[in-house]
């Protein structure tokens, strides 16, 4: 379970101590040694742009830094390994169930108690602009991560291209407002179709590729429609983007200070005065709302016989095709589904920006919905929601240390695989059970 | 027809690179039946590692080419090949036992990790490095078109071919390759006849990262500027070219790179330069489609 | 798929007649698998019936669990008719896909290895196998999803008929828990059991007994005789362990090398001497008798 190399095996009783000083010294001297290999170029001489090329400064006392931090590392690894009985590995690694354990019972019984509080928040007295649009931004990859759940999660396709249905639900919406005026809710549904066609065209050829190329396919794909919105000047304004997107309205109520001839505004209608919070807050719901449909489709789902052969496709696809299932068609239903919820939280994020530009839709997008899936533990709900609070909505208050972010993220992804390679709440529910809950029921450690 | 020779030529020099890379993935694939995601950026960080020696050459006073072009080529191997090596014993090696998206994630985590690490700690802009090797000579003219052979695509080439030539002996001679082919077919067999499994794979990330290394310094003299982000494209595209030429043989990934290095080349030249990886990206996804065993690899049958 | 074969000598005049009783179910005929320059089965030809137990036995390597993977679509055999007549339908194997087979053919298997959905619970993995009825009742998921039709209904019907095979393999106390953490003799039953919720008439187990202690063996013998006796389907059983075979078998093909070897009953294939010498080499003149003498038996 250790992230660090492991020493060679020696065999202690339980309780027994021994101390080798000399190997652990060893151990970490080594460590240190490639740690200041590793360092030497790219930490301890920086490369600075000075006119007429390049200088380098020597930044040693951050090498030594690092050193220092690596031998002192190993040497408390390797330390504690020498010291403690080997069963504390082991039991490290139940208390990890049992806390996940108790994570999912608290979601059963609280998961509503959550949505409640998600539906007050923004009419309680701290809810300012600022923490409003974070709970936005959260809910939105909130929903993405959901969305990709049924892809990864769910059936088990490594799907490295994601925010491609992202980009083509925020384009398909802004294209349909921009040139044939049509408003947010009737345009929603069809972002999403253009989305979700867009998945079956990607993956009916590829979708029965094994994992690892699966993935590298999904990654070239989403790069070509990143590279094709950027050069497709003529339809997508290319890296202009697209601008002048409408915001959606409150039956018919615009949120604008001064409308237009003939429209009515939301707080004339109400009687208040025009506070730009109140789009703001709408737009809040809007997503709230989103999120929650698909939260209750991806449930609901769960337990109808296409979500279970998802499930059963990720676990053994042989096994499906000789109990009658149709891998391709089962695949293509994931992908689109999944594709089509990406295309709605798309369509919402165009709607909320005002403008969308291919930069907003990099890789890098992909990976980080993908981490918070991965994270989360994969096919988890309720993990989903904390991974995007931990990494979202903790990066956006963390604001100066915006640089590390992704830093963080990549050191993130490494070290869960490693220590719990099926995420933070990878323990499953069975959909359908013969025993009531409790009664004989239960997976074993 | 002095376009196309041109190109040729540039097309040939360009696959060197990105072949050079393509045996990395397709050493690995062969090994542990993963694409290592973070291979591309350890390019990046040998062409890094290739950027800072010149300049520490430069300030050193070594200006004789051949002389530092060596030092920088030995200095770039032996640092990178000490990252591939690490990468592999954080990332992959933990989680050999487990479900197959693990170690698939955990490469896109390192991926991601390595790129910002050297963004952050060289910062965001693009380095130049001013041209190490120059001149060249004229294969043909006609009218106004002069058809050259810079030196350098010859370095490149001729580099490319020795180390091609040596590796190949190395699989296919030494006991190290043995083990590697062992390891390849049977890895449980393999260590229960005595091949120290966990070491065939290390050495097998530290010359593929050796390999990158060669790939990095070329690219840095060849087109004089490089960034944290070359990696990511860079990777893609030796990823398809091991695929085209057959994962899991090291001539196919050869001949896999000058194949895209060529089509991304004429591409470029023909038609147009926006669309150059949208390009190499279709190819391997019709490569997929079509012929998952590339050119020059062997179908694999799934065991029921 | 060529139909052109030719008659070889080995055909099927030597054998004795296709087993009487109920009517065949399944007709091979000329069946032969190339991989390559690689033959793994050539020309091999029988016949199995409904509500009777054929087994197909042989030295490692013979062929059989390629004439499964033929016969269940997972390999498309290079020349050779596979018929399975199922009375209202008859099915030519050898052009449908693998899981069209288990569809509408209607051929069930386990496999050498197991394979279970081992992070699903027991009694899903029974679920999920009953996919396309349910399939159809939720209105293809559409009408499920909105909450009409009979899924409700479907969805009762399946987990009883789960619940009858479980009590049948004795896993009703294990239905919750992840398959993946039952004891090896309770998944090969689960697999079983899985198997038999997709109603099938042809019930194919590769290697059932491998690994089974002597009582689990037992208990895996009266299961199968339990299902070819109550569910009235076709079985067709490799297996090494010889005590299965000649208990539960109504009619043994033997293979060799790829070629069927032997035809007939188990009394027959016993006695056969061309089994003998596949199983236990050719007769060496200057080494001591085998233990129960030369004319090898069983086991």
């Amino acid at each position: 379970m250790a992230v660090v190399p492991d020493a060679p095996a020696r065999s202690i009783a339980p309780g027994e101590r021994r101390l080798d000083l000399a190997a652990v010294l060893k151990e970490a001297a080594i460590a240190g040694l490639i740690a200041l290999a590793l360092g030497f170029f790219i930490i301890g001489l920086k490369t600075d742009t000075v006119p007429g090329g390049l200088a380098l400064k020597g930044r040693w006392d951050w090498v030594a830094i690092a050193v220092a931090v690596v031998v002192a590392g190993r040497l408390a690894i390797a330390l504690r390994r020498q010291m403690r009985p080997q069963a504390a590995s082991a039991r490290r690694e139940e208390i990890a169930n049992r806390i996940a354990d108790g994570v999912k019972t608290f979601a059963r019984y609280a998961g509503p108690a959550l949505v409640v509080m998600a539906v007050a928040f923004p009419l309680t007295p701290f809810a300012n602009r600022y923490y409003v649009d974070i709970a936005t931004l959260v809910l939105t990859y909130i929903m993405l991560g959901w969305g990709l759940n049924v892809v990864v999660g769910l059936a088990g396709l490594l799907d490295l291209g994601y925010v491609a249905f992202y980009a083509i639900g925020a384009y398909s919406f802004a294209l349909l407002a921009i040139h044939l005026d049509w408003g947010f809710w009737v345009a929603l549904p069809f972002a999403g179709c253009c989305a979700a066609l867009l998945g079956v065209l990607l993956g009916f050829p590829v979708l029965r590729l094994r994992g690892d190329y699966l993935a590298i396919v999904t990654l070239a794909f989403g790069e070509m429609i990143r590279i094709i919105l950027l050069n497709w000047y003529h339809v997508t304004r290319g890296p202009d983007g697209l601008s002048d997107i409408p915001r959606p309205s409150f039956f018919g109520l615009e949120f604008a200070r001064s409308p237009e001839e003939g429209v009515e505004t939301f707080h004339t209608f109400f009687g208040l005065d025009y506070q730009s919070l109140h789009r703001i807050v709408f737009l809040y719901y809007v997503i709230l709302a989103l999120a929650l449909v698909t939260n209750f489709f991806t449930l609901r789902i769960r337990k109808l016989p296409i979500g279970r052969a998802w499930e059963a496709l990720r676990e053994d696809e042989i096994a499906c095709r000789s109990l009658g299932i149709n891998p391709t068609n089962t695949k293509l239903t994931a992908f689109a589904i999944g594709a089509m919820f990406g295309g709605f939280a798309g369509a919402f994020f165009a709607t909320r920006q005002g403008f969308i530009s291919p930069e907003s839709f990099t890789f890098i997008e992909s990976a980080v919905i993908l981490a918070i899936v991965v994270l989360g533990g994969m096919g988890s709900q309720i993990g989903v929601v904390i991974a995007a609070v931990l990494l979202i909505g903790g990066t956006e208050v963390l604001r100066e240390l915006e640089e590390f972010r992704m830093l963080a993220f990549g050191a993130a992804m490494v070290a869960i695989m490693v220590w719990r390679p099926r995420g933070l709440l990878a323990h499953r529910d069975p959909t359908v059970r013969l025993h009531q809950a409790g009664a004989g029921g239960g997976s074993p450690p | 027809m002095e376009y196309f020779t041109q190109q040729l030529i540039n097309g040939v020099t360009l696959g060197s690179i990105y072949g050079l890379i393509a045996i990395g993935y397709t050493m690995v694939y062969g090994i542990i039946g993963m694409i290592n995601f973070a291979h591309g950026d350890i390019f990046m960080i040998g062409a890094f590692i290739a950027l800072i020696s010149f300049l520490v050459l430069g300030l050193a006073g070594i200006t004789f080419v051949p002389l530092a072009l060596l030092i920088v080529l030995v200095v770039a191997m032996m640092f990178t090949s000490i990252y591939g090596w690490a990468v592999e014993r954080l990332a992959y090696r933990p989680l050999r036992g487990s479900f197959r998206l693990a170690p698939l994630i955990s490469a896109i985590g390192m991926s991601i990790f390595l790129q910002n690490y050297v963004q952050l700690l060289q910062g965001a802009r693009v380095k130049p490095l001013p041209p190490v090797v120059q001149g060249g000579f004229t294969v043909m003219e006609r009218g106004d078109f002069t058809v050259i052979v810079s030196y350098l695509q010859i370095v490149i080439v001729v580099v490319t071919v020795v180390l091609m030539g040596a590796f190949s002996m190395l699989i296919a001679r030494t006991s190290l390759g043995r083990a590697q082919r062992a390891c390849e077919q049977d890895r449980v067999m393999a260590g229960l006849l005595g091949i120290n499994v966990d070491r065939t794979i290390s050495l097998t990330f530290v010359t593929g990262a050796a390999l990158a290394a060669v790939a990095g310094l070329m690219f840095v003299i060849y087109y004089g500027v490089i960034d944290f982000y070359i990696g990511f494209v860079a990777g893609i595209k030796a990823f398809t070219a091991a695929v085209l030429g057959g994962i899991g043989s090291l001539p196919g990934a050869m001949l896999g790179g000058i194949l895209i290095g060529l089509i991304e080349t004429f591409w470029s030249a023909y038609f147009t330069i926006e669309y150059k990886d949208v390009a190499a990206f279709s190819i391997l996804v019709l490569v997929l489609i079509f012929r998952p065993n590339g050119l020059l690899g062997s179908p694999e049958i799934e065991k029921v | 798929m060529s139909a052109a074969w030719t008659m070889e000598t080995a055909g099927a005049g030597d054998w004795p007649a296709a087993p009487s009783g109920a009517g065949a179910l399944l007709s091979v005929e000329h069946l032969t698998m190339r991989f390559g320059g690689l033959i793994a089965v050539e020309d091999v030809s029988f016949v199995a019936g409904k509500s009777e137990i054929t087994a197909i036995i042989g030295p490692n390597g013979a062929g059989k669990t390629t004439v499964f993977n033929c016969l269940t679509g997972f390999y498309k055999p290079t020349v050779g008719r596979l018929a399975l007549d199922r009375g209202e339908r008859a099915f030519l194997l050898e052009r449908m896909d693998d899981f069209r087979i288990a569809q509408h053919a209607r051929v069930a298997r386990t496999f050498q290895n197991i394979r279970l959905f081992p992070a699903m619970s027991v009694l899903e993995n029974l679920i999920v196998a009953q996919h396309n009825r349910l399939m159809r009742a939720s209105g293809f998921t559409v009408a499920g999803l909105i909450g009409f039709g009979g899924y409700r209904a479907a969805e009762r019907e399946a987990v009883e008929l789960a619940r009858h095979w479980l009590a049948k393999v004795g896993l009703i106390a294990a239905a919750d828990t992840n398959a993946g953490g039952l004891p090896y003799g309770a998944q090969r039953r689960l697999e079983i059991a899985r198997a038999m919720c997709t109603r099938p008439v042809l019930l194919c187990l590769d290697e059932p007994a491998a690994g089974l202690n002597p009582r689990e063996t037992a208990e895996l013998s009266d299961l199968v005789v339990s299902i070819r006796d109550q569910e009235r389907i076709g079985v067709l059983l490799i297996e090494h362990d010889m005590g299965v075979v000649m208990g539960i078998a109504d009619h043994i093909i033997v293979l060799d090398y790829g070629r069927k070897i032997s035809d007939g009953t188990p009394e027959a294939v016993r006695a056969d001497p061309t089994v003998v010498k596949a199983y236990l080499g050719e007769d060496d003149p200057d080494l001591p008798d085998p233990p129960g003498g030369r004319d090898g038996g069983g086991g």
